[in-house]
């Protein structure tokens, strides 16, 4: 294998690839990227065995070929070249080798045989469709905050997309959580995904194929089985196994009959949070809110360290209540608020409240209050 | 040579025998009256109670342990001559002594008795370190002039007086530092009183095995006995990069402790790290519904150390050993940290499902660690589980029944699988 490919192309691939591989693994392979150099492109290959990330990407390719090497080497090599230089990496297939040069630096780095790389195997989608990048953005990025790292719960370690119906329709819906906060996330379903069955996303995952919906016009075709899912641009293939589990019903969760309503700025109300939380050191920071008339005081007494308050212009029409928070969990979801005003619906102190964006349905955030 | 009589506490230089009440009980050391650092283990603690309480047991062996499956927990000194040791399993102590008369421990009539000896050391030093409810670590330094007497002549009356007072008997370790301390309690036992000098410290140390230091189990034993170090002198060999290298930090701690070196504090109270519980079964068991029974009153067990010491755990540990004798660990971090037995053994519960069917199992245990004020536990609900903040205020009103009217008055079925 012979080839030169410009270093900000090279680095991009590779820098995918080693975020997928695993940091501490047991398996020497697997902490390595394949190389694949072909006709007049090449491509990067990396897995910890759940996810692939495969990035296609053209390449002067003088003599065709394939090995492996380890990623995080070289994403630290590639790193360090300076911008705009023209990376060659030549194995010559007998020295166990492969290197690499880019004006006056050369590397040699240990190379593993092709052959013992794992391969994803592949696998029949039932459903195939096309999504535009920042349709699944939100769809991602305004739920995976709530995702559980309890691995007791480990069907709830990811976000579990799939097709819902709701007031307009059918939809394709994004929700996770963790026992103490929720977020559901609605949007248009995409032409072909109708037959789509629910899949539970890892965590890992989500993180990775954040990275393939950066550009505003991009489409993202996505594929999903019952075992697998995946997630391609022309350039990037994400393929991933989806949890083994089944989601809890969250319908349940979701509580229906909130009467008290509470409208308020959300970036007002998040710093406001956030100022009282400075006096607890505390992992779980509960922060009371009091609301009255119109009038919203939030509080936070934490005995050994001091107490704050806070009191903020709200609307409020409903009868007195207090209600705790942990504020880590209002900070999250208020922060989810990027358009029009944050509104809370509240039944008692004791009960799940709901949070959405105005009257907008399509993302709606549950989280559970804390005794104060 | 300084000298001290242990029995009426008089301080002399010469001769066999105490020139005041001629008991041969006497401690005597060149550094006797400047050593600080003691350790003070009773001698085979929950048998001396059982004796004590019991007169009929005085000349038989005793045996402290439950059931046909368990192990030793304490064997007396008679027991121990017919070759009992404390952890071996009930039915081999049983083939070695078949007339040794087996009493279930009384947990909390030791913890009483261990209260009462902790009064006495709190007139010494207030610098006392607990091991367990039989032995401790005490500071003496600087006490001499408060007690007008030496460190030494007050550790020979605080036995004197647990014999008297008390009715059981402990040996005193009475060195320069923790290790050294602890090591000596064991060399005169039962009854004894030791003494480890600076000046003789590595000649003492250096044909001794080195698992004479404390927390030095078989598997450490074991990588130990690989890198051809057995004794002191073997150890001394080693420069402390290398045993870094090796060991890690434990190395670093070798090398001093090769040296008899140990700069450890006595610290009062060391703050407890986790709460754990286990049982041993009579039999081997792979069957769910006898585990889950098991789960649930461990879970109890550790729920209610928590709330009597009012605090709660961020993780839960279950513990499983194969009968194979192999070690299964799996641990949970919560969102919050809890004091709930419904929560404890629910979790545990999850973990012994994704552990799967890897039975049978000789040993199960529940734990919670990464330890937290209760304050902070148990505020939040859960989403998935509206139950459970039913089920924690049940279990809150089944404690106070409980304490009012005895543990028994009110339990869960599951209990009783």
């Amino acid at each position: 294998m012979k080839l030169s490919i410009e270093r900000a192309t090279l680095l991009k691939a590779v820098g995918q690839a080693q975020s997928v591989v695993e940091r501490r693994n047991t398996i020497p392979i697997l902490a390595n990227v394949l190389i694949e150099a072909e006709g007049d492109t090449v491509s990067f290959r990396a897995t910890d065995l759940d996810i692939e990330v495969v990035d296609k990407t053209a390449a002067k390719v003088e003599r065709a070929g394939a090995t492996t090497v380890s990623a995080v080497t070289l994403n630290e090599i590639v790193r360090k070249l300076p911008d705009g230089a023209l990376v060659q990496l030549i194995d010559d297939g007998a020295s166990g080798r492969l290197e690499i040069a880019a004006g006056r630096s050369n590397f040699s780095l240990a190379t593993l045989p092709r052959e013992d790389f794992p391969v994803m195997a592949s696998s029949e989608y039932q459903s195939n469709f096309s999504a535009k990048a920042p349709e699944l953005r939100r769809l991602f990025d305004k739920s995976k905050f709530a995702i559980s790292t309890e691995e007791t719960r480990y069907y709830l370690n990811g976000v579990y997309m799939h097709v819902a119906e709701a007031e307009g329709g059918k939809m394709l819906r994004c929700v996770a959580t963790d026992g103490h906060r929720l977020a559901r996330i609605d949007s248009e379903l995409p032409a072909g995904a109708e037959e789509m069955p629910g899949v539970i996303v890892p965590r890992k995952t989500v993180g990775e194929l954040r990275k393939l919906l950066d550009d505003d016009d991009a489409t993202i075709a996505v594929s999903v089985s019952e075992t697998k899912v995946r997630f391609a641009t022309p350039e990037i293939t994400l393929t991933s196994k989806v949890i083994d589990g089944t989601f809890p019903d969250y319908t349940r969760v979701i509580p229906a009959g909130n009467t008290r309503k509470m409208e308020v700025d959300a970036a007002d109300f998040a710093k406001a949070v956030d100022r009282v939380a400075t006096v607890s050191s505390e992992r779980s920071r509960a922060v009371k809110l009091q609301l009255d008339e119109d009038r919203l005081v939030l509080s936070v007494n934490a005995p050994d360290s001091g107490n704050a308050e806070e009191e903020l212009a709200v609307a409020y029409g409903d009868e007195r209540l207090e209600i705790g928070f942990n504020a880590k969990y209002l900070l999250e979801i208020a922060s989810q608020v990027d358009r029009e005003n944050a509104v809370f619906l509240f039944n008692s102190a004791g009960d799940p409240t709901l949070m959405r964006e105005g009257n907008d349905t399509s993302a709606v955030y549950v989280v559970m209050p804390m005794r104060v | 040579m300084p000298a001290l009589c242990r029995e009426c506490l008089t301080e002399f230089k010469d001769g066999p025998r105490c020139p005041a009440c001629r008991s041969p009980r006497v401690a005597r050391h060149d550094e006797l009256f400047d050593l600080t650092i003691a350790h003070m283990d009773c001698d085979a603690f929950y048998a001396s109670v059982e004796k004590r309480d019991n007169p009929e047991l005085a000349d038989k062996p005793v045996i402290i342990g439950g059931g046909r499956r368990g192990v030793v927990s304490t064997a007396c000194y008679i027991a121990r001559i017919k070759g009992v040791r404390s952890a071996m399993p009930m039915f081999q102590a049983l083939e070695k002594c078949p007339e040794a008369v087996i009493v279930k421990p009384r947990m909390s009539v030791y913890g009483e008795v261990s209260r009462q000896v902790r009064a006495l050391m709190e007139e010494l030093t207030p610098a006392i370190e607990p091991l367990s409810l039989d032995e401790a670590f005490m500071d003496l330094s600087g006490t001499a002039r408060l007690h007008g007497r030496p460190p030494a002549v007050m550790l020979a009356r605080l036995v004197r007086r647990m014999r008297d007072e008390i009715g059981i008997t402990g040996s005193i370790g009475l060195s320069h530092n923790k290790f050294l301390a602890k090591v000596a309690s064991d060399l005169d036992k039962p009854h004894g009183f030791a003494v480890i000098g600076k000046a003789e410290t590595a000649d003492f140390l250096a044909d001794r095995p080195v698992r004479l230091i404390w927390g030095i189990g078989p598997a450490f034993q074991a990588s130990l006995d690989k890198a051809g170090i057995r004794t002191f002198t073997d150890l001394r060999r080693w420069e402390k990069q290398d045993l870094t290298a090796r060991f890690g930090q434990s190395g670093t701690r070798l090398w001093h402790l090769a040296r008899g070196e140990d700069y450890r504090r006595v610290q009062r109270n060391a703050p407890v790290k986790s709460i754990s519980n286990e049982t041993t079964f009579n039999e081997d068991t792979a069957n769910p519904d006898v585990l889950d029974g098991h789960i649930w009153r461990l879970a109890e067990k550790v729920a209610d150390r928590a709330k009597a010491k009012g605090i709660a755990g961020h993780v839960v540990t279950l513990k499983l050993k194969r009968h194979n004798h192999k070690i299964l660990t799996r641990q949970s971090q919560l969102t919050d940290p809890t004091q709930i037995a419904d929560r404890i053994y629910r979790t545990a519960r999850d973990l012994f499902d994704i552990v799967g069917d890897q039975g049978p199992y000789r040993l199960l245990g529940v734990g919670i660690s990464h330890l937290s004020d209760a304050e902070g536990a148990d505020l939040s609900g859960d989403l998935l589980d509206p139950q459970a903040a039913k089920r924690a205020t049940a279990e809150r009103a089944t404690d106070a029944i409980r304490e009012r009217f005895g543990d028994d008055a009110i339990m869960k079925g599951r209990a009783l699988r």
